[in-house]
C-alpha cells in the first residue's frame, strides 16, 4: 500500500490528537474537574485513525464509552469536547451527554454509546437507512471484544449480512472486558472467524499498526460502497490502561500491562515514519506543536465556558411538548 | 360513514402514510409475505414492494435498533413488535436508545420511528403472550405512547404517529382487530396526542378507561344506567401525552373516579392517574378512588383461571355501585 506523505501526517496527527486529548482528559480528571468518569482510548488510536482515514466525511460512524477517539478520528472538536467532558453548555451535547456519549452528528458520528453493543443496531440501522436512500454512504461501527458477546451484536450482523447493508463491523479487541480476559469470554483465538456464522468476510488484524487497519479499512469500505455487504474487522490492541481511570488493574497478570505498553502504535508509527523517511523530525515537531497548542486552547475553552443553566436539564426531550 | 374493523384503520393509516411520504417504511416479523400475523398489514408488500416492507428474522432488539439507526439519518420507520410482551426483548434498545439519544445528545438529532406493538389479554395466549406491558413505556422518558379504543382513534392517531418526529410506542389490542367495527371517514384526518375522548357523559362517576376497558365500561355503563347511576367514560387515547385536564375536569363534575385498566394493578399507569387527580382535584373527591386491574399474577392459560384475574365488566359496575354508596 503507498499512502501519500500528506496521508502519513493526516494520520500520524489524528492519532497523536487522540494521544493528547487522553492525556490531558485524564491529568483534569485526576484534578477533579471532570464529573463522572473517563475510559480512556490511550493504545487503541490505530484503529480508530485507520478506519476513519478510508472514510469519506459524508461517511457514519458509531462510537462506545471509550469514544474519544472515535470523536476526534471522525473530525470533531477538541475544545467542544472538553466542554463536554466538563458538563459546560458548550459541549457538543450541552452537557447532556458527558465522556460517554459525546457526538457531533453534523459530523457524521451517530451517537457515542454507553451501552455495550448499544450503537450496532444503530449503526446497522443507518446502513440501511443509507442502503434505502441510495446516497452511497457506508457506516463503520466501533466496538469491543466484549460487546460481540452481547445478543445486540448477533441480531444487528445478522440483519447487516442478509440485507447486504454497506457497513464495517469493527471489533477493539482490547483483552479485557473490565476484568474478564477475552479468553475466558470466547471460545475462539481469531474472533474474526464468527464473521462465518453470518456468511461475510473477516479478518484479524493488529490494531496497533495504524497501516495494517487502514489498508483493511480501504477494502472492506469499497466492498461496502460496491453493495457486497458487511465486514467483520477484529483489530487486536490488548488495553494499556485500565478499563475506566482509577481502575487498579489487580486482575492483570504480571508483564501483561508492560507487554502492551511496548506496542504502544504511537512511537511505533512515529519510528516508521522518520526511519522510511516519510516525514521528517521537522515536519513532526509541526504537528506535535501543532496539536499542543490546540489542546491548551481547547482546556481554556472549557475552563471559561459556563454551565447550562439548571433548568435546561428539561430541554431537549421531544420536538413536540415537554414531558 | 361507513364502517370498517380496527384492522382495516391501521392498514389504512398505515398504507396512506406510505403514499404520502416515500420516507416511510415498515418492518417486522411476518409483516410483509403473510400480511402480519394479525392481518395487519395485508397487501403493503403488494403495493410498496419490499425495499419499504421488510419481513424481518426473529430478533425484537435489532428491529428497534435498526428502526432507531434509520430514523436517525432521515427515514421514518414503523415498526411491529408482533405481541407486546416481546417488547421485554427490546427494552435495552427502548428505554436506554429509543427514549435517551435525542436528548443525551443535546437535541442535535430527531427520531422520527414508530413503534406498533399489540396487547392480548384474554385470548388465553398464557403468560407470554397476553401482554400489556404499557406501564414499561410510560415509565421511560423521551417516548410517547399511544393506545387507541376505536378504529376511528387508531387510524387519526397512527398518522399523527407517523407525521411526528418524536419516538412513538403504538399499542394496539389483538382482540380489537376484528372486535372493534365502527365508523372512519374516508378522507385523510389525523388526531392530536393528548387530547382525551369523553366517550359517554353522564354525573356520577368518572370512569378512566383505555384501550380494550373503554369497551368494558361503556358495558357497564349501560347496566348502571338501569339503575339510575349515569357513568362518565373518559378515554385518555395517549398515556404520554396525558390529558390531564378532561381527566380532572371530568373528576370535578362527578366528583368519583374509577381507573380501567387490564394492566397488573401494581405501579401501573392505573396509579399515575390516580396521582395526577389528586394533585388537581383531591378536594372535589366524595369516594376513595378505586381502580379495576388484573390481578398481580403472570396470565395463567386455562380459561377460568384467566377470566378470574381480569378486570370484567362486573367488577366495574360493582365499585362503580360502591362509590355511589
Amino acid at each position: 500500500m503507498t499512502l501519500s506523505k500528506e496521508k502519513h501526517a493526516e494520520l500520524y496527527e489524528a492519532m497523536l490528537r487522540i494521544r493528547r486529548f487522553e492525556e490531558t482528559a485524564i491529568d483534569v480528571f485526576s484534578q477533579g474537574k471532570i464529573p463522572g468518569f473517563i475510559h480512556s482510548y490511550i493504545g487503541e488510536e490505530a484503529i480508530a485513525v485507520g478506519v476513519c482515514g478510508a472514510l469519506e466525511p459524508t461517511d457514519y460512524i458509531t462510537g462506545t464509552h471509550r469514544g474519544h477517539g472515535h470523536c476526534l478520528a471522525k473530525g470533531m472538536r477538541m475544545d467542544r469536547m472538553f466542554a463536554e467532558l466538563y458538563g459546560k453548555a458548550t459541549g457538543y451535547n450541552k452537557g447532556k451527554g458527558g465522556s460517554m456519549h459525546i457526538s457531533d452528528f453534523g459530523c457524521g458520528l451517530l451517537g457515542c454509546n454507553g451501552i455495550v453493543a448499544g450503537g450496532i443496531g444503530l449503526a446497522t440501522g443507518a446502513a440501511w437507512g443509507s442502503q434505502y436512500k441510495k446516497d452511497g454512504r457506508v457506516v463503520a461501527c466501533f466496538f469491543g471484544d466484549g460487546a460481540s458477546n452481547r445478543g445486540s451484536f448477533h441480531e444487528a450482523i445478522n440483519m447487516g449480512s442478509i440485507w447486504s447493508l454497506p457497513i464495517l463491523y469493527v471489533v477493539e479487541a482490547n483483552s479485557w472486558a473490565i476484568s474478564l480476559s477475552t479468553s475466558a469470554a470466547i471460545n475462539l483465538t481469531h474472533l474474526s472467524e464468527r464473521a462465518k456464522s453470518y456468511g461475510i468476510p473477516g479478518a484479524d488484524i493488529d490494531g496497533y499498526d495504524v497501516l495494517a487497519v487502514h489498508e483493511a479499512a480501504e477494502s472492506a469500505v469499497a466492498r461496502a460502497r460496491r453493495g457486497e455487504g458487511p465486514t467483520l474487522l477484529v483489530c487486536y490492541a490488548p488495553r494499556i490502561r485500565g478499563h475506566e481511570e482509577g481502575d487498579p488493574q489487580t486482575y492483570r497478570p504480571k508483564g501483561d500491562i508492560k507487554k502492551a505498553k511496548k506496542n504502544d502504535p504511537l512511537p511505533r508509527y512515529r519510528s516508521f515514519l522518520l526511519d522510511n523517511e516519510i516525514l521528517d523530525q521537522a515536519r513532526l515537531k509541526d504537528i506535535e506543536e501543532g496539536v499542543e497548542a490546540e489542546v491548551k486552547a481547547a482546556l481554556k475553552f472549557a475552563d471559561e465556558s459556563p454551565y447550562p443553566a439548571p433548568e435546561e436539564a428539561l430541554d431537549d426531550l421531544f420536538v413536540e411538548g415537554v414531558s | 360513514m361507513r364502517e370498517i374493523t380496527f384492522s382495516e384503520a391501521i392498514n389504512e393509516g398505515l398504507r396512506e402514510e406510505m403514499a404520502r411520504n416515500p420516507m416511510v417504511v415498515t418492518l417486522g416479523e411476518d409483516i410483509a409475505a403473510i400480511g402480519g400475523n394479525f392481518g395487519v398489514t395485508k397487501g403493503l408488500l403488494e403495493e410498496f414492494g419490499p425495499e419499504r416492507v421488510k419481513d424481518t428474522p426473529i430478533s425484537e432488539d435489532a428491529i428497534v435498533g435498526l428502526s432507531l439507526g434509520a430514523s436517525m439519518v432521515g427515514v421514518r420507520p414503523v415498526a411491529e413488535i408482533m405481541f407486546s410482551t416481546f417488547l421485554g426483548c427490546c427494552m435495552e434498545e427502548l428505554s436506554n436508545q429509543v427514549g435517551a439519544i435525542r436528548y443525551m445528545n443535546g437535541g442535535q438529532i430527531t427520531t422520527p420511528v414508530v413503534i406498533r406493538t399489540c396487547n392480548s389479554l384474554g385470548r388465553s395466549g398464557a403468560a407470554q403472550h397476553s401482554g400489556r406491558n404499557e406501564a414499561w413505556i410510560v415509565h421511560t422518558p423521551g417516548i410517547k405512547v399511544v393506545i387507541p379504543s376505536t378504529p376511528y382513534d387508531a387510524k387519526g392517531l397512527l398518522k399523527t404517529a407517523i407525521r411526528a418526529d418524536d419516538p412513538v410506542v403504538f399499542f394496539e389490542h389483538a382482540l380489537l382487530y376484528y372486535g372493534a367495527k365502527g365508523p372512519v371517514p374516508e378522507e385523510d384526518y389525523t388526531i392530536p396526542f393528548g387530547v382525551a375522548d369523553v366517550k359517554r357523559e353522564g354525573d356520577d362517576v368518572t370512569i378512566v378507561a383505555y384501550q380494550m376497558m373503554v369497551h368494558k365500561a361503556l358495558e357497564a355503563a349501560e347496566i348502571l344506567a338501569e339503575e339510575g347511576i349515569e357513568v362518565e367514560v373518559v378515554d385518555p387515547r395517549t398515556l404520554v401525552p396525558l390529558d390531564v385536564g378532561t381527566i380532572v375536569g371530568s373528576v370535578k363534575k362527578t366528583n368519583r373516579l374509577i381507573i380501567a385498566s387490564e394492566e397488573c394493578g401494581r405501579a401501573g399507569v392505573n396509579g399515575e392517574i390516580a396521582f395526577r387527580v389528586i394533585e388537581e382535584a383531591f378536594d372535589y373527591l366524595d369516594a376513595p378512588i378505586a381502580r379495576v386491574t388484573a390481578a398481580n399474577v403472570p396470565v395463567p392459560f386455562s380459561p377460568p383461571l384467566e377470566e378470574f384475574m381480569m378486570p370484567k365488566v362486573e367488577d366495574i359496575v360493582e365499585v362503580a355501585k360502591r362509590l355511589m354508596g
